[in-house]
């Protein structure tokens, strides 16, 4: 959850990155660290395997800017989407305050989507968390390719409450600050109604 | 399992937990100590930090907190409270403090593991204490939010850029 420091004055926001395996997340904050003046960024740090999957975590601090006199740091993180890895997934998702599933658009994918997001649901749960209730917002990744789903379809299996949805390249940055944008807007939004305690 | 509590940091309790951290690195003849929330979030640091990068680390410290804790629990165990990490020329000294916040000492050939503990133990009783102190004051009614006055514009301005 997010944390006020009222000595810095500084709040701090987490977002989690979380979709299935190869659907984008890292390539997503890889954009984003990309494209992110140096002196608002920190490093990216990423633990992952020698074959570039993520093994534990992505992780990239970004300042906003200034808001009410306090500096907006929002911390992304990504988990590994393999299913084997649930263990690290659930550890990621302690104190988040948004979430950003992406979705992978193939057509042989949407299994895996849809099992993702239902793994996105009983992780949070266990933590006393519920999606529906948490900034939360949707991106359709991988629109470039030819093989996928339509829109309309992804939105009703994977986004049946409505909430922002944005389709992506995270490859060349299509929908990557829009989708960021969305989330970190959503979180701020919750700040102001108490806390997001 | 319930949530974690929202954190919350005022001048006071920050000004108590820098002269701690502050001390240690003294008396234990430290590089750097740094406190971090178990979210990855820096709280404080002192010592040799110009050159460090102490945004990684903290989010580096409090994932490998986090997986711990996750080992723990699968031999069910209650917590692995203290971590060591041997380097050749530094050494990572990791303690968790009040199920809470974790509490990190860099030393070098200049102390020693025996110093290092010892006063890690003294600092972690007095951490302990501020921090208690704070998870209450946050939870009294009236510890609002400055946010509550935010408005879409406020929030539009962040991305004009
Ligand atoms: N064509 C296409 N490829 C993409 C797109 N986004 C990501 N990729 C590619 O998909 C592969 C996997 O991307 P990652 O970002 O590593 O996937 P991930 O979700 O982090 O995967 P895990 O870490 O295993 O959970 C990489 O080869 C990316 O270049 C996209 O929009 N279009
Ligand atoms: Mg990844």
């Amino acid at each position: 959850m997010s944390f006020i420091n009222y000595m810095a004055r500084e709040i701090n926001c987490k977002i989690v990155y979380y979709g299935p395996g190869l659907c984008g997340k890292t390539t997503n904050l890889q954009y984003i660290y990309e494209r992110t003046n140096p002196s608002a960024k920190g490093k990216l740090i990423s633990l992952a395997t020698e074959t570039e999957r993520t093994l534990f975590f992505d992780f990239l601090p970004l300042n906003l800017g200034e808001i009410r006199g306090f500096k907006a740091r929002f911390q992304l993180y990504t988990v590994p989407g393999q299913v084997f890895y649930d263990a690290s997934r659930k550890l990621i998702l302690k104190g988040v305050d948004g979430v950003v599933f992406v979705a992978d658009s193939q057509y042989e994918r949407t299994e895996a989507n849809i099992e993702s997001l239902e793994n996105l649901r009983t992780n949070l749960s266990e933590q006393g968390y519920q999606l529906d209730k948490l900034p939360y917002v949707v991106q359709y990744n991988k629109r470039d390719l030819p093989n996928v789903a339509d829109v309309a379809e992804l939105r009703e299996l994977l986004n049946p409450t409505n909430v922002p949805d944005f389709e992506g390249v995270a490859r060349t940055g299509v929908g990557v600050f829009d989708t960021l944008k969305a989330v970190a807007k959503l979180v701020l939004t919750e700040l102001r109604k108490g806390g997001g305690a | 399992m319930a949530r974690d509590q929202q954190m919350v940091m005022y001048e006071e309790e920050f000004n108590q937990i820098q002269f701690v951290v502050d001390k240690l690195v003294k008396d234990a003849n430290a590089k750097v100590v740094f406190i971090v929330d178990k979210n990855g979030q820096l709280i404080a640091a002192s010592g040799d930090v110009e050159n460090l990068d102490t945004t990684s680390l903290a989010s580096l410290t409090a994932g490998n907190i986090a997986a711990t804790g996750g080992m723990a629990k699968l031999l069910r165990e209650d917590e692995f409270a203290t971590q060591f990490h041997e380097g050749t020329k530094q050494n990572v000294h990791i303690q968790l403090v009040g199920n809470r916040v974790i509490l990190v000492v860099i030393f070098d050939a200049r102390s020693s593991l025996g110093l290092v503990r010892l006063r890690v133990k003294k600092a972690s009783e007095e951490l302990n204490r501020i921090f208690e102190a704070l998870l209450k004051k946050v939870q009294e009614p009236g510890a609002d939010t400055p946010f509550a006055e935010i408005s879409d514009e406020d929030i539009d301005n962040l991305f004009n850029d």
